[in-house]
């Protein structure tokens, strides 16, 4: 069953590097939801956080492939695992006089921020869970949507930081296989 | 510390991996290279295009187990090794491609012979590099050389800006491991697995060991055979695996797949276990997916997680090098009485009818298969043989027996025509003693025909078997089976084959008639260059079995039986 699956992953900060990475999944047919990627605690790492929509089987594969290249250094999959998952969006909403105090009580209930505010219209600024910013455009939408931008989700784990979540019984042999082999870049995150 | 400029580190680094011979194309963005080459201890072979560099060092690597190495210029002669790179990467064949570039301050302006290489090559390379700085040459290429011969071996790609070939930097070698935080070429095998295994082993009534081209790479052959013997489970082979385990060895069934014997595909299809040592289930090797070996239970062993379950799903994947894999299994799985399942597999060789050779019709015509077939018997199947792609490369593998590893180098999963020649050159200097044919097509040969030259020029000795049917054989045979009989753009008017030997100063032979095919084979061993010969073979003949694109493996088209069949067998001596 194919369902979206949320991965995070380390990466050298090099030129090229997230080129490599979205050229795997261009070739390999993986439908990326979405990519964000941008700085960790340690300058030389970055950090790739993607949502694609995958089976079972071809998650683990994902993730094997992600491996196989040099300058990926870690790779979970943290799709129902007790996992922070956040995204922002900017989103611009028609608002003249007589809407301003409607929309503002709308805000406040998704505990969304108005950034700017014009003449005819609201900039407001969201952070959630992907299906929260969905239902707040959802409301808004009949407002007048003037313009909107999404970042795409970032995910963290809560407490410790874990491996990959073991898919299948075959798999298992797989997984023990490999903390062994993995850089012990969790633990130094943990401690940053 | 001393005082080089990259292009003389790059020589000096080569030498120092160990590399003694490197297939190249000189040009304008790698002239410092070659500038430098004059005081490098590492030989050079002037080709006459770079896709034959990069065959050459493929078919090196193939035959050594080392890497192999091509240089080439920017632009141009980059683009040209992208088919020789994307054989090496879909063969897991480690080799390591040098290419110039454009200065770095004119990188991104399209300047003269300006090609993205690193860019191109991104999808059918291991990994891939551009050096910008002289200093960055060495720990770059030792990076890559640890790349490309490591866990799954494969292609790794250096572009080097001429700037960096010609600044000065200060070189000291250092011994100390390659550190690649994020690379990791093998996993722990895990104990529970291995436990497994021997549990569905032991479980098996009717079970196959799939072995592929993993097997030769891991040098597993003797491992395997401690297996086989210790258990009596039979062995089919994918084509790259051909070798890995003895031919004549009596449990060894032979090739599977599209051309494969047709009783190895049966007995795949009635199996209860299969082991895959080291494939990939292409393919070629599976036929349509979901009636291949559907009562089997599956243990697939590679090297390469991302391969496990990528086409068939599997009850066990061991990650690891087949080599350790088999060490840890061979010793614990028990002898189990499979006569039954060996008296099974005997009936279906029964079964399949006689031996293809047996069915050709007497017309008095050459045979490709008899060609092989004669080959084995004269080079006492011993030789090195390169083989192209298409029909003569299928005939090749039914009928020249293989008893060792890196014994057949063929283009496997990316079917290159015009490989065989430039990557037997490459072979050469691997098995400097061997008696290395080369079994190709009248059509693949012409791809790369140029690199006669190469043998020429370099002093090279080769036997170039042309299978020459005048036809885009392999093509013609799929359009008479699917396409109507209807022979589009098959028909080859091909040029005198003896008398293109001839303009290189090299000897061509032609053979039309099978009592001509051992004289001819004794007269090309016997001379000391470079030996073409024209083979002119029944022009219509197919390769059976075959496994319809896109049917089951059991499902195959087999020769229609002759009338009067010919007496002899495959196994006749």
């Amino acid at each position: 069953m194919s369902k979206s699956r949320t991965f995070i992953t380390y990466v050298e900060d090099r030129p090229g590097v997230l080129n490599r990475v979205v050229s795997l999944f261009r070739r390999r047919g993986y439908n990326i939801e979405s990519l964000t990627v941008g700085r960790t605690a340690r300058p030389e790492v970055s950090r790739i956080t993607l949502v694609v929509a995958a089976d079972d089987d071809t998650a683990r594969r994902i993730e094997a492939n992600l491996y196989k290249l040099v300058n990926v250094l870690y790779v979970a999959d943290v799709t129902g695992a007790a996992a922070v998952v956040r995204e922002m969006a900017l989103i611009k909403v028609a608002a003249d006089n007589g809407k301003r105090a409607e929309i503002l009580q709308l805000c406040e209930v998704f505990r969304a921020r108005v950034v700017d505010v014009a003449p005819d219209s609201l900039l407001l600024e969201a952070t959630g869970a992907q299906d929260k910013i969905d239902r707040l455009v959802e409301v808004l939408r009949p407002f007048g949507l003037l313009e909107m931008v999404r970042t795409g989700a970032v995910a963290m784990l809560r407490g410790q930081p874990a491996g990959a979540v073991a898919t299948a019984p075959e798999w298992a042999a797989l997984d023990r296989a490999a903390p062994d082999s993995r850089p012990p870049m969790t633990d130094e995150f943990a401690a940053a | 510390m001393t005082s080089m400029t990259g292009a003389e580190v790059l020589w000096e680094v080569l030498a120092r991996e160990g590399v003694d011979v490197v297939f190249g194309y000189p040009g304008g963005a790698i002239m410092p290279v070659y500038d430098a080459l004059a005081g490098a201890r590492v030989r050079h072979v002037l080709v006459r295009h770079e896709q034959g560099a990069a065959h050459m060092a493929d078919g090196y690597a193939r035959a050594s187990g080392r890497t192999g190495v091509c240089v080439a210029t920017s632009g141009p002669g980059a683009t040209n090794l992208v088919t020789g790179i994307a054989n090496a990467m879909m063969d897991s064949v480690p080799i390591v491609c040098i290419t110039g570039q454009v200065a770095s301050r004119l990188l991104g302006s399209d300047a003269f012979q300006e090609v993205d290489i690193t860019g191109v090559t991104l999808p059918i390379t291991k990994h891939n590099y551009l050096v910008a700085r002289a200093e960055d040459v060495a720990p770059t290429l030792r990076e890559a050389f640890f790349i490309a011969r490591s866990g799954r071996p494969g292609p790794v790609l250096v572009d080097i800006t001429k700037d960096a070939q010609q600044s000065a930097t200060e070189f000291a070698w250092r011994d100390e491991p390659v550190r690649l935080p994020g690379y990791r070429p093998v996993y722990p095998i895990a104990p529970e697995a291995i436990d497994r295994a021997v549990a569905l082993i032991g479980e098996a009534r009717r079970p196959i060991i799939l072995a592929g081209h993993g097997v030769v790479a891991a040098g597993a052959g003797a491992l395997l055979g401690q297996l086989v013997d210790r258990t009596g489970i039979p062995v089919a082979s994918t084509l790259l695996g051909l070798g890995g385990f003895s031919a004549s060895h009596p449990l060894s069934l032979g090739m599977m797949g599209m051309h494969g014997e047709a009783w190895v595909n049966h007995a795949i299809q009635e199996a209860d276990l299969l082991i895959a040592l080291g494939m990939r289930f292409d393919d070629r090797v599976t036929g349509r997916v979901d009636t291949y070996a559907v009562s089997a239970r599956k243990i697939h062993v590679d090297i390469d997680p991302s391969e496990i379950g990528k086409i068939v799903k599997v009850d066990l994947g061991i990650v690891g090098d087949v080599a350790e894999v088999l060490s840890r299994l061979a010793p614990r799985a028990d002898f189990r009485d499979l006569s039954r399942w060996h008296d099974r597999i005997g009936e279906l060789k029964g079964d399949s009818a006689v031996r293809d050779i047996q069915s050709l019709p007497p017309s008095g015509r050459l045979y490709a298969a008899h060609v092989m077939h004669d080959l084995h018997r004269l080079t006492a199947g011993q030789a090195l043989v390169v083989t192209d792609v298409g029909q003569h490369q299928m005939w090749e593998a039914q009928y020249y027996r293989h008893d060792h590893p890196r014994r057949l180098i063929t283009s496997g999963g990316l079917g290159t025509m015009g490989f065989a020649l430039p990557a037997a050159i490459g072979a050469r200097f691997a098995a400097p003693e061997a008696d290395i044919w080369v079994v190709v097509g009248d059509g693949g040969f012409q791809m790369t025909a140029a690199e006669l030259s190469t043998c020429a020029q370099e002093g090279i000795k080769l036997n170039v078997a042309i299978i020459n049917n005048g036809y885009l054989g392999m093509v013609r045979q799929w359009q008479q089976f699917f396409y109507g009989g209807r022979y589009v753009a098959t028909p080859l008017r091909n040029p005198d084959f003896v008398m293109l030997a001839e303009a290189h100063g090299l000897c061509g032979l032609r053979v039309t008639a099978r009592e001509e095919v051992a004289g001819a084979v004794e007269r090309a061993r016997g001379e000391p260059g470079t030996v073409v010969i024209d083979f002119r073979v029944e022009q219509e003949d197919s390769v059976y079995p075959m496994v319809p694109s896109g049917a089951g493996l059991h499902d195959m088209i087999r020769r229609p039986p002759s009338e009067s069949p010919l007496v002899e067998t495959a196994d006749s001596d």
